[in-house]
């Protein structure tokens, strides 16, 4: 999760991230913000994110974003 | 058919009386009766090009969902341990993208062949001489099918949803042939996802007088900005941006705005018009416009303006793209280099100009759309560089979030809009020779030479576009607070419909017909 908040505050630092569910709904995440998120998230937990995971759903909250890792860490 | 003609309105009238006729379930049939044959006006030869993509779709993604089937069986009844699953649903994979991508390529090809067939051989002819003694190159000179750009990439689409396993494909093929040929919406959009647009489709439609009321009241607004605005300013926008020697100066300004104001009137008066029909049919079509120079920055606008199309190119080229192997091993690399910084931004940056030379290129076949796409990417990418310096700015100074900012940032993104689309109707170098013109040599007083008179704006036209102007600029403004029809409706009987018959007198009044140019064609019906 840590790692995860730090990625996320590298990329945007001034959203809320602790209560905030409604990260690409909002547009606090934009789709520039979103890809870079994946690049990194991909490099640092060494999963895949495909295309098809990027979706609001996935992205909206930080719990949201530590589910999809996981179940990719488990795919993998 | 246009969809401004009284052809249109008749045959409208017509097949929205037989739906409420006809037993519920034999309602989305009639429409695919009236779908193909407002099709097969334009030329029923025409009908095997939308017929050949819905077919070839179709067939495609039953096989894709045959295959899901057939691995979701298999896993059940062998019940493989995770290595072996792992390597089926990889095989499976593997089998159901060859059949995206044979959908994929034929499609395409079809589209890219009969739209950017002469755009190639004129390039080619730079590189090897194809010109015959005459010095012209052969141009095929296609004639595009109506709407084939749209209803391409509805249905492709649909075969990456059905691939990536959003939901099961259809398989009534009959019924498939109505997501493609959707008459309201196949010449212009908006491009519909087929999950969305099935459940609208294929439930009964009971009449409901105020959604029909509804309908024709969006239709009405819809031929007032392409009849009253667009068709007005057209002329007078032709002249000033096809004359750049004549117009300079301060008509550069001019002409810029009224480029932007005649796009978005015609567009969004299109997109009101079809919204309205299919909403009188009972049936929901997503929105194509949110308001776009209520924007702040061009990310921002452009998420607003053709909503849909952005949309699919996000999903569909942007993320792909981004997350796809060559990005990551790109990324990779950078990353090994100690190049951190790049590393993270360069997926991001090379699907980013993908889709807007691939935006470009859509728009038309020729250089200077493609320009015109990347000016904006490139804008993008700067305004993404600057993103901690403006958050820095903003922690710095709070204040500045107010009003007075929000509009200067309104504006400033509209003129930033309306510069870029100068790409689209200048060459290259005519861009910035032209904003040079305007910013050396511009003044208002040139507005009041012999060139204002040549235009062909009288003062009546000029009257006339600033009501309209500021009438579209209120509906704008109220819809910030909720939909202007319903607040519309609750108001007395009197009141609602002398506000509609004000409108209809103004288009009959006040709208241009028969000028000498087509009135009633849209900008984007050529696509």
């Amino acid at each position: 999760m840590d790692e995860l908040l730090e990625i996320l505050n590298d990329i945007n630092p001034d959203a809320d991230y602790e209560t905030n569910e409604h990260l690409v709904d909002d547009e606090i995440l934009t789709s520039f913000e979103l890809v870079m998120l994946v690049t990194q998230i991909s490099d640092e937990f060494g999963v895949s994110v495909p295309s098809e995971a990027i979706i609001p759903e996935n992205f909206n909250s930080v719990r949201a974003m530590m589910d999809l890792i996981e179940r990719l860490q488990e795919d993998e | 058919m246009s969809l401004v003609s009284y052809d249109f309105l008749a045959f409208f009238a017509i097949a929205a009386l037989l739906y409420y006729l006809v037993p519920g379930r034999f309602q989305w049939m009639l429409l695919l009766a009236v779908s193909i044959l407002f099709y097969a006006g334009g030329g029923a030869v025409y009908l095997l090009y939308p017929l050949a993509t819905a077919v070839s779709t179709w067939f495609l993604a039953l096989r894709i969902g045959k295959a899901d089937s057939v691995s979701k069986a298999y896993i059940q009844e062998h019940k493989p341990d995770k290595e072996q699953k792992k390597a089926y649903q990889t095989h499976i994979r593997k089998r159901k993208k060859r059949l995206m991508i044979a959908g994929i390529l034929l499609n395409f090809g079809i589209l890219a062949v009969l739209k950017y067939t002469d755009f190639f051989l004129q390039n080619l002819n730079l590189l090897i001489p194809l010109a015959g003694e005459d010095g012209s190159v052969w141009q095929a000179g296609w004639l595009l099918p109506l709407g084939i750009s749209y209803y391409t990439f509805q249905t492709m689409g649909y075969l990456i949803d059905v691939f990536r396993g959003r939901y099961k494909p259809e398989k009534n093929l009959v019924r498939f042939m109505l997501f493609v040929t959707y008459f309201p919406q196949m010449t212009s959009g908006p491009i519909s996802r087929f999950d969305l647009l099935r459940e609208e489709l294929f439930r009964k439609h009971a009449f409901d007088g105020t959604q029909f009321t509804f309908g024709l009241w969006r239709i009405l607004w819809g031929f007032f900005k392409k009849l009253v605005i667009a068709d007005r300013i057209a002329p007078a926008v032709a002249m000033i941006t096809s004359s750049p020697e004549t117009y300079d100066g301060m008509y550069v300004l001019l002409g810029m705005l009224g480029y932007t104001l005649r796009l978005y009137a015609d567009f969004s008066g299109c997109m009101d018009i079809v919204i309205g029909t299919s909403q009188c049919f009972g049936i929901r079509l997503p929105e194509n416009f949110q308001r776009p120079f209520g924007a702040k920055n061009l990310s921002e606008l452009w998420r607003r303006w053709h909503m849909t199309l952005t949309g699919w190119f996000r999903e569909y080229v942007f993320f792909p793209v981004s997350t796809s192997r060559f990005c990551r091993a790109v990324s990779h690399l950078a990353g090994k280099a100690g190049l951190k910084t790049l590393s993270k931004k360069l997926p991001v940056y090379t699907a980013n100009l993908i889709v807007w030379f691939v935006t470009g290129i859509w728009h038309g076949a020729a250089w200077n759309f493609v320009l015109w796409g990347l000016a904006n990417g490139i804008v993008m990418m700067v305004s993404q560089e600057f993103a901690e310096l403006y958050r820095g700015f903003h922690r710095r100074f709070p204040k500045a979030d107010g009003s007075v900012y929000g509009a200067f940032q309104k504006v400033r993104t509209g003129l930033l809009f309306s510069v870029l689309l100068m790409f689209q109707y200048y060459s290259f170098g005519t861009v910035f020779a032209m904003l040079g013109s305007l910013i050396t040599t511009g003044r208002l007083s040139q507005l009041y030479d012999g060139r204002f008179a040549e235009l062909g704006l009288a003062g009546a036209d000029l009257a006339v576009l600033a009501a309209g102007l500021i009438l579209m600029l209120a509906v704008s403004v109220l819809q910030e607070s909720g939909s202007v029809r319903k607040r519309l409706a609750e108001r007395p009987l009197v009141l609602r419909y002398t506000a509609v018959f004000l409108l209809f007198a103004a288009i009959l009044v006040t709208g241009c017909y028969g000028r000498g140019y087509d009135a009633s064609r849209f900008i984007y019906n050529q696509f």
